[in-house]
């Protein structure tokens, strides 16, 4: 295939697939491909200490400020009944070396693995504990610490200490419910610094934070229905107030198929408005990957039986030292060229936007063989490397069929044994349908491979922890304090004629119980609150930086004082503004800063007649709403804090009919 | 067989189990006041409580249901487990060293049952071939099981038993010896080989791990993969403890069977040299050598086996004013050896002379050893270490007081004339005394000086 034809192909297999931009898809959309989606929704509780040592949580460092580092390599054990995890052995076979960087300020021996664990955080049990009572779970009569196998390295032990808390909840959104399969308390893994060649560099100081793992059926049937779904998870974690926000403290896991294809998890998503257009690629990568089988099934019955031809470029091989071939050669590295049978068309075809079936394989070298891209080249490329008639010269090497592709691949000799191992078994997965995998995401909304999906043979009881009974009484404590459901929540905001368009706003940042204190407590409006939070404060927020000394207790005495000075709530607006930058100031200064004098009612009316006859004097149209604005304007400033602005406007308004 | 379905449940949770006909590995639907729970009914842990039943469920994870809260159960189905290494053929070939594996038990050459606590041990050529295929890279090996007990557990019964088997691999002509151990009293084991096999023409390796090679980041398989290298090609025929180096996966020590200690109860570096350095570190790729002067592998089957021990030998920690009943009752009781572990320089307060008198007019050897694991004895600096000579205690140099019992027990086993002991003890077998101590046979930094800081950030621990 030349250049062109891989664009058109390219182009032609999106349609074939029937893909559509998220913006257009609908329903039915979604219904044609059998999407299927669940959630793992992380969250981290705001905890002093970790969940196994007592360490401090929440204290982070730089990359390169660590006190020492400790090298580790990862084996895969047996599962319980004797099988090793496919996870496993595909993370053996990248061979990786582990690097872990410590700070004595956040992390101790523990994290490192060279002690055992402590008794289990009493503080996170609790947080967690209330969150699985308000995801109405059945929550266990025994936790039962068990070690969660990861081998990535980004744990030391490689395993986490993970306890099941509740199973069978659900939580309810706008046109269903949800259910929720279960509630996990876990220790938080490492940051990865990098991952480079053999080499992967980690630091510990989110290691063994305590963070809980909320996990729903696959119940949700479109990419809304999953944000919708994400949200709601949040808000209800935050409604508690005792879990932590800001970047990272909140991560999704994304689980979706489409009909026929397989479960494939989308790690690690830090923005729930992320979720829409990554659960949309994802089924329609599916769904295009099931369409590569069906073609490549036409071609050959057996895919196991498929098999490359490879040979090796050296330097003696003068006419085929194309451009990238030099090159990687210089590098010291070995070439070898593929010859992939009945693979034309394939390597071209469309999986996700910018993205061909040839990414599969490329994305695999990596993390599987280890070698950094580009690691290969091949003969669709949207932009080849090499011309149509270099093409053919490699082709000629195999005297390669027209049903062929070929690529080239390089790296470090030691690793190309894997890479081809690697690119035969991607291909022969192609005539089975869609691995199962974990995948990386993007601002995009493209995912790329990340590794092999782990079976559920991977959990062992942890030996190094006792049980721990939750007896009824305990349970009961916890249940007579939990905030109101956010579903109620949602229904209340509506009561109070909160704009739909705050609600959000409001339920993540855990406003409401704030708007109910404050109303309460001065007899200001609810939806007069609700919305200064969620529009005028929200929008300083936005705009400008908080002293660090303000906090929401701020705004309680804001109003208390505008309360007891028997002001109008609406000079809560001005005066927030200075008092988001410094908090400390005086409250008579704030008003000395506006301007504020007292005046009454009367006080403010009395230059009306003056004023109006100003207006006649210089006014460009007509018309009562006019009129009325203008005198507004005159005398808005003047009149915040001290009347009510809807009830000054219809006395203006009234004021100027009784002159008619 | 009622007892082998209801594995380790006993009391309510028994009842509740006999009461709605549910077996341990059945799958089973329990209805609670805490809302419904389904998964596979799993042994309980015998030192739990009898409260709850512990269930597997389709997750993999495993909880516990409080029987207070059952109101019903309900058995729909039952699948046991078969927990099983799997084995592979291993690779033996004829132009590699063969080495001989004896397991004691431990860490090492087991596998933890999740479901009943119970050890398995994963030890044929075939199963650690399994866990470890780089051996086959490094040596043959052959293993046999000699006992299965836990590192605490390992006596002179066992040090006999074990000095013996090994006296005949080396007739036979084996290449070398390895020994899985558990880590507790791993260095006790070593001493007391060093004592009881003498002149081995071949490397007598003691292997460990610190975490189970049920754990991804066991140090089980490095330590095996360094150990079988040191057995099977290393020119040290001594024995020898083969444990990590730093508690990175980097590099293992070989140590001297009568210099080593246990130093950490966690860490994967717990093994030092004390008063000394290692012999060598070792690496999957080599040996390097850091005593010029040991016992070099020769190629007879010569070897001196001396299969003895007397356990009528103790030791006593010193602690300020011990009371003289301590002694009294030893010797009271029959022990006919003493090692004193005894503060600074090797002292005991003064209360305790008259009945180290008493004992040693009874016959008992008494021996001095210290407290400060690091140092000489000393018992002529001052006076009362003179009184105490006076009184018949050996003072022991710098021989480390788990070896100096070790020894103790060891050359009680060959004779009761108090000049041949005190001879045995004070003569050297294998540098468990040492003429002198090297200034770097004592490092033990302390963080927070900011070059150690560097140091530890610059080289892995």
């Amino acid at each position: 295939m030349n250049k062109i034809e891989a664009k058109k192909n390219y182009s032609v297999t999106m349609k074939s697939i029937g893909y559509v931009d998220i913006k257009k898809a609908t329903s039915d959309d979604y219904k044609r491909i059998g999407f299927k989606s669940g959630l793992e929704v992380h969250q981290q509780l705001k905890t002093k200490g970790k969940l196994f040592c007592r360490c401090p949580a929440g204290i982070y460092h730089d990359h390169d400020d660590y006190n020492a580092e400790v090298i580790r390599h990862m084996r895969p054990t047996l599962s319980e009944l004797g099988e090793y995890d496919g996870t496993a052995l595909m993370e053996f076979k990248t061979k990786k070396e582990i690097v872990y960087r410590i700070n004595n300020e956040n992390a101790c021996t523990y994290e490192v693995d060279d002690t055992p664990p402590f008794p289990i955080d009493k503080e996170a049990l609790g947080i967690a504990l209330e969150i699985s009572l308000l995801s109405k779970l059945n929550i266990v009569g025994e936790v039962h610490i068990t070690r969660k196998q990861y081998l990535d390295g980004s744990i030391p032990t490689g395993f986490q200490r993970t306890a099941i808390l509740g199973v069978e909840g659900e939580i309810e959104l706008k046109n269903k419910k949800v259910r929720l399969i279960q509630l996990s308390i876990e220790e938080d893994s490492c940051r990865e610094i990098s991952d480079i060649g053999h080499t992967r560099v980690f630091k510990t100081d989110r290691l063994g934070m305590p963070l809980i793992e909320t996990v729903t059926y696959p119940d949700m049937e479109t990419p809304w229905e999953l944000a919708e779904a994400a949200e709601y998870i949040r808000f209800l974690n935050r409604s508690t107030g005792k879990v932590r926000t800001g970047i990272g403290a909140g991560r999704e896991d994304v689980n979706v198929s489409c009909e026929g294809g397989s479960r494939v998890e989308i790690k690690g998503v830090a923005h729930n408005s992320w979720i829409p257009k990554l659960s949309h690629n994802e089924a329609f990568r599916q769904y295009a990957l099931l369409k590569i089988r069906t073609i490549l099934k036409e071609r050959l019955k057996n895919g196991s039986r498929w098999k490359s031809k490879t040979r090796e470029i050296t330097f003696t091989d003068i006419p085929l030292l194309f451009k990238p071939v030099k090159e990687s050669l210089d590098n010291g590295y070995k070439v070898i060229a593929m010859n992939l049978p009945l693979l034309n068309g394939i390597m071209s075809h469309f999986t996700q936007p910018g993205h061909l079936f040839a990414d599969e394989l490329t994305n695999r070298l990596k993390v599987i063989a280890c070698i950094e891209k580009p690691n290969m080249t091949h003969s669709e490329e949207l932009d080849p490397s090499l011309s149509a008639k270099e093409w053919n010269m490699i082709a000629e090497l195999f005297t390669a069929s027209v049903n062929d592709a070929q690529m080239i691949l390089w790296g470090p000799a030691d690793d190309i044994p894997t890479a081809i191992e690697t690119i035969e078994e991607r291909i022969i997965m192609a005539f089975a349908g869609v691995p199962p995998e974990t995948r990386k995401s993007f601002e995009d909304g493209t995912t790329i491979f990340e590794r092999v999906l782990p079976g559920s043979d991977r959990m062992y009881p942890d030996t190094d922890s006792l049980p721990i009974p939750l007896d009824n009484k305990y349970i009961n404590k916890l249940g007579e304090n939990l905030p109101v459901l956010i579903s109620a929540r949602f229904a209340q905001l509506k009561k109070w004629g909160i704009p739909g368009d705050s609600f959000k706003y409001l339920l993540s940042k855990n406003m409401i119980p704030l708007i109910e204190e404050l109303s309460a407590k001065n007899r200001f409006d609810l939806k007069f609150i609700g919305t200064f939070l969620a529009q005028t404060f929200k929008n300083i927020e936005g705009k400008k930086k908080a002293h660090k000394d303000f906090s929401y207790n701020i705004i309680r005495k804001l109003f208390t004082y505008i309360r007891e000075e028997d002001l109008d709530p609406n000079i809560a607006g001005p005066m927030i503004k200075i008092l988001y930058e410094h908090p400390k100031m005086r409250y008579e200064s704030i008003l000395t800063t506006l301007n504020f004098k007292r005046k009454s009612m009367d006080d403010l009316l009395a230059p009306l007649d003056f004023l109006y006859k100003k207006f006649l004097d210089i006014k460009l149209s007509n018309g009562k709403d006019v009129e009325v604005n203008w005198l507004m304007g005159q005398v808005r400033r003047q009149a915040i804090g001290n009347v009510d602005l809807a009830l000054l406007s219809k006395q203006i308004e009234q004021k100027i009919i009784t002159k008619k | 067989m009622s007892e082998d379905i209801f594995q380790g449940y006993k009391g309510a949770a028994l009842e509740i189990l006999k009461k709605y006909n549910v077996r341990v590995w059945g799958q089973t639907i329990i209805d609670t006041t805490r809302g419904i729970f389904t998964g596979t009914v799993l042994p309980r842990a015998e030192n739990d409580d009898d409260l709850h039943i512990v269930l597997k469920i389709e997750t993999g994870y495993n909880i516990g249901i409080d029987v207070a809260t059952i109101t019903s159960m309900k058995e729909t189905g039952y699948q046991k487990a078969n927990y099983k290494i799997p084995e592979k053929e291993f690779p033996y070939s004829d132009d590699k060293p063969t080495v001989k594996l004896f397991g004691t038990g431990g860490t090492i050459a087991s596998r933890l049952d999740y479901r009943t606590g119970a050890v398995i041990p994963a030890f044929s050529p075939g199963e650690l071939y399994g866990a470890v295929p780089e051996l086959a890279d490094v040596c043959n090996i052959d293993t046999e099981k000699l006992f299965a007990v836990f590192s605490e557990n390992m006596g002179p019964k066992q040090y006999i038993t074990l000095a013996k088997a090994i006296g005949h691999e080396i007739e036979n002509g084996i290449d070398g010896i390895m020994i899985g151990h558990g880590t507790d009293t791993l260095h006790h084991t070593a001493a007391a080989l060093s004592f009881m096999v003498q002149d081995s023409p071949v490397p007598i390796i003691l292997v460990g791990s610190q975490r189970s090679s049920d754990r991804p980041s066991s140090d089980a398989a490095l330590n095996l993969i360094h150990a079988s290298y040191a057995a099977a090609h290393g020119d040290i025929a001594e024995t020898l403890v083969c444990m990590f180096g730093p508690t990175s996966d980097e590099y293992g020590f070989l140590h001297r069977g009568t210099r080593v200690r246990k130093m950490h109860s966690s860490y994967r570096s717990t093994f030092r040299s004390i008063g000394d350095t290692p012999v060598a570190t070792v690496t999957k790729n080599g040996i390097i050598h850091i005593k010029k002067e040991y016992n070099h592998r020769r190629k007879d089957k010569n070897v001196k086996i001396f299969p003895y021990f007397s356990e009528k030998v103790t030791m006593i920690y010193y602690y300020p004013n011990m009371k003289p009943e301590i002694i009294d009752s030893l010797v009271d009781l029959g022990y006919k050896g003493i090692i004193i572990i005894g503060t600074g320089l090797g002292h005991v307060n003064k209360e305790l002379y008259p009945a180290l008198q008493r004992a040693t007019d009874k016959g008992v050897q008494l021996f001095m050893t210290l407290q400060t694991i690091w140092g000489y004895v000393h018992m002529f600096v001052y006076e009362t270490g003179r009184d105490m000579i006076a009184l018949g205690v050996t003072p022991l140099a710098n021989m480390l007081p788990e070896v100096a019992w070790v020894k103790l027990g060891w050359a009680m086993g060959q004779t009761d004339d108090p000049e041949e002991i005190k001879r045995i003890m004070l003569t050297p077998v294998n540098s468990e005394i040492t003429e002198r101590e090297p200034y770097n046979g004592y490092l033990v930094y302390q963080g927070g000086v900011p070059e150690i800081e560097g140091f530890v950030r610059k080289f892995h621990k």
